[in-house]
C-alpha cells in the first residue's frame, strides 16, 4: 500500500512517519500533485499556526489538490482544523471540507488550562476509524483551538465543553488528537484508517 | 476528563540510563530506548529523558538516542539537560522530541522561554525549577542545587508562565531522594497561582504520595525515577490504585 504524507510548513511530520513505520508502512512525504493523487492513503498531519500553514497551502496550490482527493484522507490536529471552513487562529478561511468554524477555547474556571494538553477520552464513537475501540478510550491532545460538535462529528471529547475529537465526510477523516502519540489506541486508529474502505 | 499523568524520568549518561533497574525481562536494562518502551507499554503517560552528560561527544550520543526513542515509542516525551539556546531546541525537536525542558539556561536568560514559546509553541516549553525551602522561603537553585539564585520559586514560576512556558516541572530539593512524599503545600500554591500545568517532582516513595500530589498538591502530573527504576512501584498497580482513589487516570 502506498501512503503519502502531505509536505507543507507544519511541524512534527516525522512522528507520523515513525508511527507508520511501526505498522510496517514506509510513507512518502511529498507536495507533488501526481504522487499525492496516486497514493492509496493520504495523511495530512501537523502542528502549526492555521493562518501561516493555510497561506503556504494556497501558495503551493495544495489547497485545491487536497480538496479534490478521492482516496481516504486523514487530517490530524491542525490538519483537522485546516479542513474546516474558517479558523479563529489568524482569522483565516480554510479548506472548507467540513462546513464548520474552528474556535479558540475560552476558559470558564481556573482549572481550564489552554492549551488542552494531555490524555482525554473519546465518546459517542461512530466511524470505522474507531473499529475495535471502546467508548472512553484515552488519546493524546495538544491544542488551543477546537472544532465544535457538528453533523460530521464522529467522536466527541469533553474539555470545558464537548467538542469534535474526530470528523468524517465522504473520503475525508480527521482527528483533533494525535493518534501517532496515543499509544496502542492510536496505533489501532491508524491501522483502521489503513484498512478503511469507502 | 483530562487524565492526571504519571511520568517516569530517565537520567542518561553517554547513551545509557544511570540509575539501575530491576527489570529482569529487559534484554538491555541500561538502554534508555528499551527502558522507555517498556515504561510506555506499562502505561506511562509521558517520558522524560535527562541528559546528564557534560561532554560534547555525550551530546551527540544523546541526540542519536532521542532519534531512536522517537522511532520506538508511541507516547509523548520530553528531553532536558544541556538545552541552552534555540538551536538546541530545534535539534531536539528535529530528532523527534515532543517537548524540551529548560532549567539553568532559563534562569540565566529568561528570554529563552519567550523565544522557544513563540517559535515552537508554548506546549513545547517545559520550565524545570529546582527549589529548596529555606528560612527565607522557597528559593530556586542552579547546577543541581549548588548555587542559590535568591529567586523566589513562586515569582519565578509566574514569570516563566507569563513568558510563555507551557508547563512547570517543580522539583523540591528538600523532598528529592527522601521518599516521604512530594512538596504538596508548595505544589498547591503553584497550582493556585498559575494557569499552566504543574508537574510534581521529588519525593515519591509510595503509591499514596502520588495520590497526595494530585489531591492535596493539585498537580497535573507526577514525575518519579527511582521508585520505577528499582521496581518498588509498578506503573500498572500504581495507576489502578489511583483510579480506585477516585483520580482520573488513563488505564
Amino acid at each position: 500500500m502506498e501512503v503519502a504524507i502531505v509536505k507543507y510548513n507544519a511541524g512534527n511530520l516525522f512522528s507520523v512517519v515513525h508511527a507508520l513505520n511501526r505498522l510496517g508502512i514506509n510513507p512518502v512525504i511529498t507536495d507533488d500533485i501526481e504522487q499525492l493523487s496516486k497514493a492509496d492513503r493520504i495523511l495530512f498531519p501537523g502542528q502549526g499556526h492555521a493562518a501561516t500553514t493555510m497561506a503556504y497551502l494556497r501558495q503551493h496550490q495544495l489547497d485545491k489538490v487536497i480538496c479534490n482527493l478521492k482516496q481516504p484522507v486523514l487530517g490530524i490536529c491542525v490538519g483537522q482544523q485546516l479542513m474546516c471552513r474558517h479558523s479563529e487562529e489568524g482569522d483565516v478561511d480554510c479548506l472548507g471540507i467540513f462546513d464548520v468554524d474552528v474556535k479558540r477555547f475560552q476558559p470558564v474556571c481556573h482549572e481550564d488550562k489552554v492549551p488542552h494538553m494531555g490524555w482525554n477520552q473519546l465518546k459517542d464513537l461512530k466511524s470505522p476509524l474507531f473499529s475495535n475501540l471502546n467508548e472512553d478510550s484515552f488519546v493524546y491532545f495538544v491544542h488551543s483551538y477546537y472544532v465544535p460538535t457538528c453533523e460530521w462529528t464522529t467522536a466527541t471529547t469533553d474539555y470545558i465543553h464537548p467538542f469534535s475529537a474526530a470528523l468524517h465526510r465522504d473520503n475525508f477523516f480527521a482527528t483533533q488528537f494525535h493518534p501517532e502519540k496515543s499509544g496502542k489506541v492510536g496505533e489501532q486508529i491508524i491501522q483502521n484508517f489503513l484498512e478503511i474502505s469507502i | 476528563m483530562l487524565a492526571k499523568r504519571i511520568i517516569p524520568c530517565l537520567d542518561v549518561k553517554n547513551g545509557q540510563t544511570v540509575k539501575g533497574t530491576n527489570f529482569v525481562d529487559l534484554r538491555q536494562a541500561g538502554d534508555p530506548v528499551e527502558l522507555g518502551r517498556a515504561y510506555s507499554l506499562m502505561g506511562a503517560d509521558e517520558l522524560v529523558f535527562l541528559d546528564i552528560t557534560a561532554s560534547h561527544e555525550g551530546r551527540k550520543t544523546f541526540t542519536e538516542m532521542v532519534t531512536r526513542v522517537a522511532a520506538a515509542i508511541n507516547i509523548p516525551f520530553t528531553v532536558g539537560g544541556g538545552i541552552n539556546e534555540l538551536g538546541d531546541v530545534d535539534r531536539m525537536l528535529n530528532a523527534g522530541a515532543d517537548k524540551v525542558s529548560i532549567n539553568s539556561a532559563a534562569i540565566r536568560r529568561p528570554e529563552l522561554i519567550n523565544e522557544i514559546s513563540s517559535r515552537f509553541g508554548a506546549q513545547v516549553c517545559v520550565c524545570a525549577i529546582d527549589a529548596k525551602c529555606t528560612e527565607e522561603g522557597w528559593h530556586c537553585y542552579l547546577n543541581g542545587g549548588r548555587i542559590d539564585t535568591g529567586k523566589d520559586l513562586f515569582e519565578w514560576a509566574r514569570e516563566a508562565a507569563d513568558r510563555g512556558a507551557g508547563e512547570i516541572l517543580f522539583t523540591s530539593m528538600n523532598h528529592d531522594g527522601v521518599k516521604t512524599g512530594y512538596a504538596n503545600e508548595a505544589l498547591a500554591r503553584l497550582a493556585e497561582e498559575l494557569t499552566i500545568p504543574v508537574i510534581a517532582s521529588g519525593g515519591a516513595g509510595a503509591k499514596e504520595h502520588f495520590r497526595d500530589a494530585f489531591l492535596i498538591g493539585k498537580a497535573d502530573a507526577a514525575l518519579a525515577a527511582s521508585v520505577f527504576h528499582f521496581g518498588e512501584i509498578g506503573i500498572p498497580e500504581l495507576k489502578q490504585y489511583l483510579k480506585e482513589e477516585g483520580i482520573n487516570i488513563r488505564l
